[in-house]
């Protein structure tokens, strides 16, 4: 049995006859932070969503901590969290309420301390009686982290967590990110914002056209050094 | 077992919840069915010698009318909010979302019909309540739910979306709709519930099929 | 896989033949239905063409039925290109049998419409496939139209059984207008007719099976089509 703990094997999902992921070969280690570069259309979302058992794949298979996703989706969403674009938060639930209901769909027991532990690190415990609409764009983000994290799920999918966030928000994001990710936690991540994505990783991909071109240490990599590279890639990402 | 009926529970609390703060769907749903009672009772109130015998159509064709607004909205709502997903991820057999959206959708069409039955029989001036009424429609509200839901979580997936459920929904509903009029019929006339016993069986085979597809298809109608 | 060029060729001839015999039989072999009115004596050969043509009906959606489930039981396309000729040809068949079902409503019992349990739920069976289709239509993406589509064809096909159940038992308690025919005697069809019937019926179904191969191997066409405007960045 390998150490990693999320195996990808020759993974290839289509929409009809159009192919998204082309073959996707990729292990993690349990505790790092992999981010992964790519335009939009790369198949970042997909692969993703795939990991997080939303989407199946047309074949390939994907095992975390050995057991195939196939033959237990239920028992994997257990150790998965999942932060979108999207927040997947009830605008008409307060923020206590959204992180009750979700912590009742994981099965959670005496779930209240974690639910103000939470709040208190993403800096809503104050608002907890509010509702999700009527805070901004940064605080749903750091809601949307919360409740990802309510679980605590040793692994943590962000899908362009940072899009939509202005660069203040972006940061504090980041900050959160680095705080709560620990040494634990197995972070996947993807971004168009090199700057930000490097801050976090200490590994980077980059995803183009269905296929990882690129697969570095970050501490290998500067900023300057992976700006070129990736500008090569997106630009021939473009023509094929 | 124990956690899927409380995932189950908590979807049907949360729709609740947000639509007592809301009333989006509840307020939509009940002035549809006063106004669709009001447009019956001025379109047959001078061809009908007795504007009772029009009852029974007008209380199921208003039922299904007014219950497929909410039925639209049921998975709509979750799909472009993009809560659809954070259902999705819960760690359990994803037919307990059916379920629990299914029973929300069952609460709301019942609660408008608490609050329709009532006015017509103010409107129609006839006491035509009974307890098999209640029954039978109460039956064909749970099969209406049953193929409603799934076929609005089925709906949401298409560009025509809500013009698409009615469509999809009214000729599968067909059996339950003509049980339940004649049924209605039937006890407004006095029939026992002996004479009816084949309407009700009917509507329960309909409900129980269906329940037990709908549970088999669920999961490949949310699935990518 | 699809059926070679050949073997359909074959396949079509033997229809074409098959629907040569049929008609000189329901129009010419056959006797005419004494037991019958006279006036509606040449009204009655229809029975040639509505009975093998509700039961080609639904035979089609019976396959489209079984290979909805194959669909989603193993994804693989060709199911969906076999559910979708299926319900296709269902509808088409359908459409014969209601029109002719209505024709020989007119001299027979003097209206082209009546409440009949099998036209009516026919006509529903119609709106359901309609419907099939509209559903089809409405999702771009290949594989989703196809699940999609599989499991409404589910739906659709349970709810055929209830539906005709429950107009059934409708009109038997409320008075009928017009009497309906209670079994296939009314429709005027003597011993000395079996022959004709045994014929066109086995005639629609070589009909109907060709139909299905011409148009699963379209549907197939379709398919390479599809896939090389893709390669060609249509």
């Amino acid at each position: 049995m390998s150490t990693a703990l999320i195996e990808v094997r020759a993974l290839r999902k289509a929409f009809g006859r159009q192919r998204v992921l082309k073959g996707i070969d990729l292990s993690i280690a349990a505790g790092s932070s992999v981010v992964i570069f790519g335009p939009n259309g790369a198949g970042k979302t997909t692969f993703l969503r795939i990991l997080a058992t939303l989407s199946k794949p047309t074949s390939g298979e994907v095992r975390i901590s050995g057991v195939n996703v196939k033959d237990n989706p239920e028992g994997i969403r257990q150790y998965l969290g999942l932060v979108t674009h999207a927040p997947l938060l009830y605008e008409d639930l307060t923020a206590q309420e959204n992180l009750r209901f979700y912590a009742r769909l994981y099965g959670m027991k005496d779930a209240e301390p974690r639910i103000q532990e939470l709040l208190e690190r993403v800096g809503l415990w104050h608002r907890r009686h509010d509702l999700v609409r009527t805070f901004s764009r940064g605080m749903v983000q750091r809601m949307a982290i919360a409740r990802a994290l309510l679980h605590n799920p040793p692994i943590l999918l962000l899908d362009e967590p940072d899009t939509g966030l202005d660069p203040q928000a972006a940061e504090m994001m980041t900050g959160l990110l680095r705080e709560i990710g620990g040494s634990q936690r197995t972070i996947l991540m993807t971004t168009h914002h090199l700057e930000r994505g490097l801050e976090l990783a200490d590994r980077v991909l980059i995803l183009v056209g269905g296929r990882i071109v690129f697969d570095q240490r970050a501490d290998a990599i500067s900023y300057e050094r992976l700006r070129p590279i990736y500008d090569e890639y997106v630009g021939e990402g473009a023509v094929t | 077992m124990k956690h899927y009926l409380q995932v189950v529970w908590v979807i049907l609390w949360k729709d609740l919840r947000i639509e007592l703060r809301s009333k989006d769907v509840f307020t939509s749903m009940a002035v549809f069915a006063v106004l669709a009672v009001m447009i019956f009772n001025f379109a047959f109130e001078l061809r009908v010698p007795d504007k009772t015998v029009v009852i029974p159509g007008v209380l199921w064709v208003t039922v299904t009318f007014s219950g497929i607004l909410g039925l639209g909205r049921a998975f709509i709502s979750e799909k472009d909010r993009g809560s659809m997903a954070g259902l999705l991820l819960a760690p359990v057999d994803r037919s307990a979302i059916y379920f629990g959206k299914m029973l929300a959708s069952l609460v709301f069409i019942l609660v408008v019909e608490a609050f329709l039955l009532p006015l017509m029989v103010v409107f129609f001036n006839t006491n035509f309540l009974s307890l098999p009424l209640l029954l039978i429609l109460f039956l064909g509200t749970l099969g209406f739910a049953v193929v409603g839901s799934i076929f609005s979580a089925l709906a949401v997936n298409t560009r025509t979306r809500e013009i698409l459920l009615p469509v999809l929904l009214f000729p599968i509903m067909l059996p339950v709709l003509m049980a339940g009029i004649r049924a209605t019929i039937g006890f407004m006339e006095g029939d026992t519930l002996a004479d009816m016993m084949k309407w009700f069986r009917l509507i329960f085979f309909f409900d129980i099929l269906y329940v037990v597809v709908a549970y088999l298809t669920f999961d490949y109608v949310v699935e990518e | 896989m699809t059926l070679s060029r050949s073997l359909l060729r074959i396949l079509n001839v033997i229809a074409l033949i098959g629907m040569l015999l049929a008609v000189y039989m329901a129009l010419i072999q056959a006797p005419d239905a004494v037991n019958v009115d006279p006036s509606i004596r040449p009204a009655q050969r229809i029975i040639y063409f509505h009975v093998p043509s509700a039961w080609s009906s639904m035979l089609a959606f019976l396959v489209a039925f079984v290979s909805s489930i194959l669909y989603l039981v193993t994804k693989h396309i060709r199911w969906d290109i076999w559910a979708r000729s299926a319900s296709e040809l269902g509808i088409a068949f359908t459409i014969a049998a209601v029109i002719s079902g209505s024709l020989w409503a007119k001299p027979a019992w003097n209206t082209y419409w009546t409440w009949d349990p099998r036209l009516t739920t026919y006509t529903i069976v119609l709106l359901l496939y309609i419907a099939y289709f509209m559903l089809r239509g409405a999702i771009d993406e290949p594989s989703r139209r196809a699940r999609l589509a599989a499991v409404y064809g589910i739906f659709a096909f349970l709810s055929v059984p209830l539906t005709f159940m429950s107009i059934r038992w409708w009109n038997t308690i409320h008075p009928v207008i017009v009497d309906a025919p209670s079994n296939e005697n009314k429709f005027g069809l003597g011993p000395n007719m079996l022959q004709a019937f045994g014929v066109t019926n086995l005639a629609f179904l070589l009909l109907f099976v060709a139909l299905l191969a011409n148009r699963i191997s379209l549907g197939w066409a379709e398919e390479r089509l599809e896939a090389l405007k893709d390669r060609l960045h249509f």
